[in-house]
Order: structure tokens, then sequence, then C-alpha cells
């Protein structure tokens, strides 16, 4: 599920840190910048885990403040192709079922990777199985809260950062748990910058109370 | 910024929960001003993601229990993934052993798969309450 990163890159620390130890001021800029993030082609940040080397500190004209760089390695969600995990089904809509693990939320179960076969029920807005054995068909729903097991069969990355003055104007999109705060453009949805693609077609996959005796 | 290298080493969910944790302590005790404003995402995300992993079996595990259960799955000649998900998830039946185990069919016979099983069940520790209770219900003890 987690990675280990290896990262370089240069740390601005401003004077009134300067009392600090560099390592833990380093550590905090590092943390700010990258924790709940996610960082293209790589998954979403979790926090620092060392730091592996620190060249010299320069302070250029102009800026009082110390300019390091910074080689460390950072804790990833990165989960693998076919990787299994474990998570809470946040709703259903005819997309599919929408998976949450609380730190992560944007995992999607598209309606042709659910157990065949499967159908919307537009009343209660939940996927059912239905499932045949030789007493008769029994519907098993997909409620919410329920935890469902599923294999990542798929990624998305989409590159969210600012496109340019021309186009609308765009924040960028950065926190993966954090709900989008305050103004929110009606026109347009705020595109989640990592997806992940599940299913949950193959025996042993699924609602967990499904698969326990 | 610049990414060095994408995948250097897959982490155990029990690692990335002993980080968690002793981070939380060390921040704990550095009280005083760190509450600031600039924290607020890596307060979010160490919290979430220790809710989740504290429901996980990593919870319970601890470096020795690791160490054993990597001793012990040297003569099934698994992958690396494959040994990292039964780290992570402790299956307890033969379908989640097929799923995690590619080919599982081909490559191990049903006393393997139970052998597995088994061995998942007494190396990694579980859930002390779950256990506890199963063992006080006579009717839920399954005879081997």
């Amino acid at each position: 599920m987690f990675v280990l990163v290896e990262m370089v890159d240069t740390v601005r620390i401003p004077p009134w840190s300067f009392h600090r130890q560099l390592n833990d001021a380093i550590a905090e800029e590092l943390n700010k910048k990258l924790a709940n993030k996610v960082v293209y082609n790589v998954g979403l940040c979790i926090c620092l885990y060392d730091i592996t080397k620190l060249e010299d500190s320069y302070i250029f004209p102009g800026d009082g403040a110390s300019h390091t760089k910074v080689h460390f390695r950072y804790v990833v969600f990165h989960p693998f192709l076919d990787e299994i995990l474990v998570g809470k089904i946040k709703g259903c809509s005819a997309e599919g079922v929408h998976v949450s693990l609380g730190f992560f939320d944007d995992i999607i179960i598209p309606p042709e990777s659910l157990q065949q076969p499967t159908k919307f029920d537009e009343a209660e807005q939940v996927w059912m199985w239905e499932y045949e054995t030789d007493e008769g068909a029994h519907d098993l729903y997909m409620d919410q809260g329920e935890e469902i097991r599923f294999r990542v069969v798929d990624e998305v990355f989409i590159d969210t950062s600012p496109s340019g003055p021309s186009a609308k104007k765009e924040g960028p999109s950065a926190a993966a748990t954090a709900p989008p705060a305050g103004a929110e453009d009606s026109a347009q949805q705020k595109e989640a910058p990592y997806t992940l693609i599940g299913s949950v077609s193959e025996p042993g996959l699924g609602l967990l109370s499904w698969w326990n005796s | 910024m610049e990414v060095r290298d994408a995948n250097a080493a897959m982490l155990s969910n029990y690692e990335v929960y002993q980080l968690l944790t002793d981070l939380k302590e060390k921040r704990k005790e550095m009280v005083k001003n760190k509450h600031s404003t600039g924290q607020q995402n890596l307060n979010t995300i160490m919290y979430e993601t220790l809710k989740y992993l504290s429901k996980t079996p990593c919870a319970h595990q601890n470096p020795d229990t690791v160490k054993k259960f990597l001793t012990s799955m040297l003569p099934h000649k698994l992958t690396k993934a494959e040994k990292l998900q039964l780290l992570n998830h402790r299956p307890q039946t033969a379908v989640e052993i097929q799923l995690m185990v590619e080919e599982s069919e081909e490559r191990l016979t049903e006393e393997q798969i139970d052998e597995l099983i088994q061995k998942v069940t007494d190396v990694l520790p579980g859930d002390p309450q779950k256990e506890a209770d199963a063992s006080a219900d006579p009717e839920m003890e399954t005879d081997q």
C-alpha cells in the first residue's frame, strides 16, 4: 500500500527559524509542503521518512532566508497493480461504487467490475448483487458504511496545476482528503488528482460480510 | 522538486503505523507552538491514516513477529508483493489466499494453502478482543 520515494528539493528556512535545529526545521518544511498532497505520477504523500543528505545552505542576495538542497525519503500511498485493499463504501451512483480508505477517498469501482449480475436500484441509489443459489435469488445490497475488499486494477493521475490566465481560474487541487474549502465552482467540478479504479468481480472480493462464514 | 526514485522500497502497514505513532509522540512533546497553521495537512493525514491502520492486523504486530513471519514464508517461494499482502491482511480463509497469491491453483496444493493459513494465524497476532470473543463462544469454534 505504501512505498518509499526518494526525492530532492531545495528547502527555504526563514531567518526567524534559524535558532532551531536544521534537521527539525527542514523536516517541518517538507511536511508542510508535501503531507496530504498528491504528487503527479507518484501518489499521495503521507509523511517524511528520513533525510538522507543535506547539502550546504546558501543565503542569496535580497532574501535573508537560507536555502538548502535536501535529499530525503517520503512515505507515499501508492498501491501496486492488482493489490487487494479493504475500504468502506462511501456511496453508490450510476458511475459505480465509491469506496474510501479514510485518508484516501477517490476510489471507484465501475459497474462492469462488480460481481455479475449486479443491478442499480434507482429508488435507494444502491448497487445490489443478484446472487443465485439453488434455493433462489438473494439480493445482496452494497450499503454505505460497509467494509469492502477490492482489487486495484488501474490508477489515473490528472495534472491539476493551474492552467494560466487565459483559462478559467482554477485553484491548484491539493489535499485528497480535506473537503474543498469555501468557494465551489458550480460550473466546474474539482477533478481528483489521483483516482484508483477497483474491481470486485472475483470470488472473495466484495463486502466482507458476503464471505465470512 | 525532483523525484529520484518513485519506488525505492515497499513499506508494510506495520512500518508506516510505527512511524506515524512515533511521530505523533514526538509532536505531542513539542506542544508549545507547533500547532501552527501550516501543519494542518500533516495532522489530518496522520490522524486518518492511523485511524485506518489501527483497524488492520498491523496494529498488533511487532518487529519480531514480522521477522518470524518472513522466515516461515521462505519455503513457500512467494514473491515480495504476495508476502507483503499476507502480512498486511492476515488472511484466514483459502479464498483470501487465492486472491493474494497469483496462480495459487498451480503453485500451491490444498494442503499447502491450509498450511499457509495455519502459519499466518499462528505467527501473526490477531485482534485479541475478537479472539477472546471467538473462544468464549463454543459454537464458533471450527473443527480442524
